[in-house]
C-alpha cells in the first residue's frame, strides 16, 4: 500500500537538532512534556514513535509515558497529515445546520474517510468540533482558510482550485 | 509604573475611547480633542475575521491614504460587536454609522461618500439602523442590542485588543491599582461575596468563597489559573473575550494573585484558538513592559507573572482537576474532589481556578463596587451572562444579556427569530452537559437555578436553537456521538456507560428501537449520574434525560411507527416518486448517484427502494414537486 510507504519515518538532521533545542529548552519546566510535544509536532506534521523515542530520552521519562499523553490528546497524530489539511466542523451549531451533509460531501470527491489522507499524500480529512465561527455554520477550514455558510455542492469548488493551486488532478 | 503614570496614560486616552461611545454632536466635539476627524472601527476577530475582515481593513487603509484622510481618521481593529450573522462588522464615529457584511466594494464608497463628502451610505447600513422613513437610529437602540448590557464585553468592539493604552483608556488596570493600594485581601473577598458573582464556566460556585478557601490554605506557594479550554461545541464567548479584551483576564488573575497570596499564574488555553493564543502573548509582553504584571507591580512590592499553557484537544480538561493534571504534562484525567484545588491544586498546591468570563467581570465589580453589579439579575444569580446564540436563528452572534432576561426574549427579540419561517422547536444550553428546553418554556427567566430545574444548565453559555427540522433523538446521538470520543476512559460508568448510551440511540434511529428502551436508557442515565467520577460523565445523560422529558413523543413515533418526523434519521425515510405529479423528465434518474431510479422519458418514473440511499439528490433536482420523503 501506498499509505504504508508513507509511514516511513524521513526525519533529517536539521528537525533533530530542532527538536534537541526544544527538548532542552523545556527539561527542567515543570510539565514540560505538552509543550514539547506540541513544539515537536510543528517540527515533523507529527509525532512517529522515534520522535517519542527521542523525546523520552531526552526528557528522562519513559517511552510508555510519553506514548501515554501523545495517544490522549486528539491534536496530537502518530500518523502524517495531507499536505492540504481539511477540516470540517462537526460543533453544534455546524451540525444542526448540516455539516454532515458537507464533510460527506468531502469524503465522497477524495474516497478517503475522515482521520484518513490520500495515498499521494495531499489532502488529508478530520472532522473538528468547533472552529469558533458559529455565525457563518456550515464551516470547513482547508488549513488555515475558512469556507462558510457551505453546502455540499460547493465542496467540489473548494477542493478543485487546491488541486490547481498544485498544478494537477488530484486522483 | 506608577499610579500617577497609569492615570496619565488613562486620562491621554479617555477621550479617543469616549468618542466610541457617545454619539452625533457631543462625539463630534469630543472628536475635535482627539486629532481624529473620525474613528473607523473594524471588527477583526472571529466571525468577522473568517468572513473576510482583514481585506476590509485592507481597502479601507489604502482608499484612506489614496484619499489623503489617513492622518485625519483612524482604522481601530477591534474585538466582536457581537452580532457575527452581519459580519463583516464596521462602525464609523462619531455618527455611530454601523455599516454590516462589509466589502471591498462596499468600503470604496464609504470612503468616498461618508468619509470625504460626509453622506452616510444608508444603503449599506445594517438595514435595523434605518427605519421606514429614511431615518437613522443609534445601533443601540436596535432589537439586537436594546435589551443587552455589556460588561464582560465592555471593550470587546470598543478597543484595539492590541493596545494596552487603549484598554488603559477605558478604565483599564483600574481596579488593579485600587486593589493593591486601597483594599486588603479580605476586602477584595467581601466585595466578590457581596457582588454576587458566580462561576461563568457553568456550575456556578460563588466565586468570592472559592477565592477564599484559597486565602485561607496554608502554603508558601499558591497558583492562580484560567480556563481558557472552551470546549464546549457552538460557545465562542471566551474566545471573543480573550481576541477582543485579553487585558481584562490579566488583570483580573492579578487581582486573584493578590487576594490568594500567589505570585504564579497559568492561562490554559485551547490550541484551536491560535488568534487567542497570539493576542495573549501580545498582552502578556505589555504588561511586562508597563510593569503591569512581573516584579514590584505599581512601586507596591507585590510580584505576579503568568505563563500560558495549551491544551492539545481533550474536552475533558476544561474540568478543573483534569485541566490541572494537563498543565502539570500529564493525560488530562480528572482525580476525585476533595480535595478541592483550593486546598491542593496544580502541582499540590492551592490554586485559585476560574473561567475567562468569570474574570473578565471582576475589575468592573471592584472599580463600580458590589452594589451596582448585584443590583442586576435575579435573586440568586447576579449579573449578565454571554451567551453564543447560534443555530436555527437570525442573529447568530454573541449577547450579553441581565441575568432573569427570558428565553423568550433572547429568542423572538435578541435573535430575531427563525429564519425561513420555520417553527421554534428547543432551545440547547450547556453543550453536552446540557438540555434542551421546548417552547412551553421560554418564558422562563435565565438563571442557574430555573434551568436546572428544567433539567439543562447554565453552562458555559454556548445556546443553540433548534427548528422542526431537528430531529431530537438525533440530537442526543449527537452529543452522546462527542462524550463517547471525548470520555477520557479513566471511571467506568462514563466510559462504558456514554457508549451503552449511544448504542440505544443508535438502535432507534435505525428503527429496531423496543419499547422497553427508554425505561433502560432512563436507568442508566441514573447510574451514570451518580456514579461518575467528574462532571463530564455525570452530566452526559443530559442531553438525552432532557430530550426523553420534553420530546418523549419523538422517541415513541421512532420505536413504534419506525418513523422520524423531522426526516433527519435516514434510516428511517423513504422517498417515493408520485407518479400523477411525475413528467418523466428523467433528471431525477441522472442524478441518482446510485441509479435507483427508473422509468422511460415522459413517463412516471419509481424508486427501487432496495438500492436507494436516500441521498435526497432526486428531491432537490425534480422541478414538479413530484418526490416526497415520508
Amino acid at each position: 500500500m501506498t499509505e504504508k510507504s508513507l509511514n516511513v519515518f524521513q526525519g533529517t538532521a536539521d528537525q533533530e537538532r530542532q527538536l534537541k533545542e526544544v527538548i532542552a529548552k523545556h527539561h527542567d519546566q515543570p510539565g514540560g512534556l505538552m509543550p514539547t510535544l506540541q513544539e515537536a509536532q510543528d517540527i515533523y506534521g507529527y509525532l512517529p514513535i522515534e520522535v517519542q523515542t527521542m523525546i523520552a530520552d531526552g526528557l528522562g521519562i519513559s517511552l510508555s509515558e510519553v506514548y501515554g499523553v501523545a495517544t490522549f490528546y486528539s491534536l496530537f497524530s502518530l500518523t502524517p497529515k495531507g499536505k492540504h489539511r481539511i477540516s470540517v466542523c462537526l460543533g453544534t451549531a455546524c451540525y444542526v445546520k448540516g455539516s454532515e451533509k458537507v464533510l460527506e460531501a468531502v469524503e465522497k470527491r477524495l474516497g478517503i474517510k475522515a482521520g484518513e489522507c490520500t495515498p499521494d499524500g495531499m489532502f488529508s480529512i478530520d472532522s473538528c468540533r468547533c472552529v469558533g465561527a458559529c455565525g457563518l455554520a456550515p464551516v470547513m477550514l482547508v488549513d488555515d482558510d475558512v469556507y462558510g455558510r457551505l453546502t455540499p455542492d460547493q465542496v467540489d469548488a473548494i477542493i478543485d482550485s487546491y488541486v490547481e493551486r498544485e498544478g494537477g488532478a488530484d486522483k | 509604573m506608577t499610579v500617577a503614570e497609569l492615570t496619565k496614560i488613562r486620562e491621554e486616552k479617555a477621550d479617543l475611547i469616549k468618542v466610541r461611545k457617545l454619539i452625533a454632536e457631543e462625539g463630534a466635539k469630543l472628536a475635535e480633542n482627539t486629532g481624529y476627524r473620525k474613528q473607523i472601527l473594524v471588527c477583526s476577530v472571529a466571525g468577522c475575521a473568517s468572513s473576510g475582515s482583514a481585506k476590509v481593513v485592507e481597502t479601507l487603509e489604502s482608499e484612506l491614504a489614496k484619499q489623503g484622510l489617513d492622518k485625519e481618521v483612524l482604522v481601530v481593529k477591534t474585538g466582536c460587536f457581537g452580532l457575527c450573522a452581519m459580519g463583516p462588522i464596521m462602525i464609523v464615529y462619531p455618527e455611530g454609522a454601523f455599516y454590516s457584511q462589509a466589502t471591498p466594494e462596499g468600503v470604496k464608497r464609504i470612503v468616498e461618500e461618508h468619509i470625504k463628502n460626509g453622506n452616510v451610505v444608508k444603503d449599506l447600513l445594517y438595514k435595523e439602523t434605518v427605519t421606514a422613513d429614511g431615518d437613522i437610529i443609534p445601533v443601540s437602540e436596535t432589537n439586537f442590542y436594546k435589551k443587552q448590557k455589556r460588561i464582560s464585553l465592555r471593550n470587546c468592539g470598543v478597543i484595539d485588543p492590541d493596545s494596552i493604552e487603549e484598554y488603559i483608556g477605558n478604565h483599564g488596570y483600574e481596579a488593579l491599582a485600587k486593589v493593591l493600594n486601597d483594599m486588603t485581601p479580605d476586602d477584595v473577598i467581601q466585595e466578590l461575596l457581596d457582588s454576587g458573582l458566580r462561576g461563568r464556566g457553568g456550575a456556578g460556585f460563588p466565586t468570592g468563597r472559592k477565592w477564599s478557601f484559597a486565602k485561607a490554605s496554608k502554603g508558601d506557594i499558591k497558583y492562580v489559573a484560567c480556563n481558557a479550554d472552551e470546549g464546549d461545541p457552538g460557545a465562542f464567548m471566551d474566545r471573543s473575550i480573550l481576541e477582543g479584551d485579553p487585558h481584562s483576564v490579566l488583570e483580573a488573575m492579578a487581582i486573584a494573585g493578590y487576594t490568594i497570596g500567589a505570585s504564579q499564574g497559568y492561562i490554559y488555553v485551547r490550541a484551536e484558538y491560535p488568534t487567542v493564543v497570539k493576542r495573549l502573548g501580545v498582552a502578556l509582553k505589555q504588561a511586562r513592559e508597563y510593569g503591569l504584571l512581573g516584579e514590584n507591580i505599581l512601586g507596591t512590592g507585590f510580584n505576579f507573572d503568568i505563563e500560558i499553557r495549551l491544551g492539545s484537544g481533550a474536552f475533558v480538561c476544561g474540568e478543573e482537576t483534569a485541566l490541572m493534571t494537563s498543565i502539570e504534562g500529564n493525560r488530562g484525567e480528572p482525580r476525585p474532589r476533595p480535595p478541592f484545588p483550593a486546598v491542593k491544586g496544580l502541582f499540590g498546591k492551592p490554586t485559585v481556578l476560574n473561567n475567562v468570563e468569570t474574570y473578565s467581570n471582576i475589575p468592573e465589580i471592584i472599580r463600580k463596587g458590589a452594589a451596582w453589579y448585584s443590583s442586576m439579575g435575579t435573586e440568586t444569580s447576579k449579573g449578565t451572562k454571554v451567551f453564543a446564540l447560534g443555530g436555527k436563528i437570525t442573529n447568530v452572534g454573541l449577547v450579553e444579556i441581565p441575568m432573569g432576561t427570558t428565553l423568550r426574549e433572547i429568542v423572538e427579540e435578541i435573535g430575531g427569530g427563525i429564519p425561513n419561517g420555520k417553527k421554534f422547536k428547543a432551545a440547547q444550553t450547556g453543550g453536552p452537559s446540557g438540555g434542551c428546553i421546548p417552547a412551553e418554556h421560554l418564558d422562563t427567566p435565565i438563571d442557574y437555578e430555573s434551568l436546572s430545574a428544567l433539567g439543562s444548565m447554565m453552562g458555559s453559555g454556548g445556546l443553540i436553537i433548534m427548528d422542526e427540522d431537528n430531529c431530537m433523538v438525533d440530537v442526543s446521538k449527537f452529543y452522546l456521538n462527542f462524550t463517547v470520543d471525548e470520555s477520557c476512559g479513566k471511571c467506568t460508568p462514563c466510559r462504558v456507560g456514554t457508549k451503552r448510551l449511544l448504542q440505544f440511540l443508535e438502535k432507534i434511529t435505525a428503527g429496531n428501537g423496543e419499547p422497553e428502551d427508554l425505561e433502560k436508557i432512563e436507568a442508566l442515565a441514573n447510574h451514570m449520574k451518580s456514579s461518575s467520577l467528574c462532571a463530564l460523565g455525570q452530566s452526559a445523560p443530559n442531553p438525552v434525560l432532557s430530550t426523553l422529558r420534553y420530546f418523549k413523543d419523538e422517541y415513541v413515533d421512532h420505536i413504534e411507527n419506525k418513523h422520524c418526523s423531522s426526516g433527519v434519521c435516514k434510516d428511517l425515510l423513504q422517498y417515493e416518486i408520485i407518479a400523477d405529479k411525475c413528467k418523466g423528465c428523467t433528471l431525477c434518474a441522472r442524478n441518482c448517484p446510485v441509479g435507483a431510479i427508473s422509468g422511460n422519458v415522459k413517463e412516471p418514473h419509481v424508486i427501487d427502494k432496495e438500492k436507494c440511499i436516500k441521498c435526497g439528490v432526486c428531491m432537490q433536482n425534480c422541478k414538479f414537486g413530484a418526490i416526497v420523503r415520508k
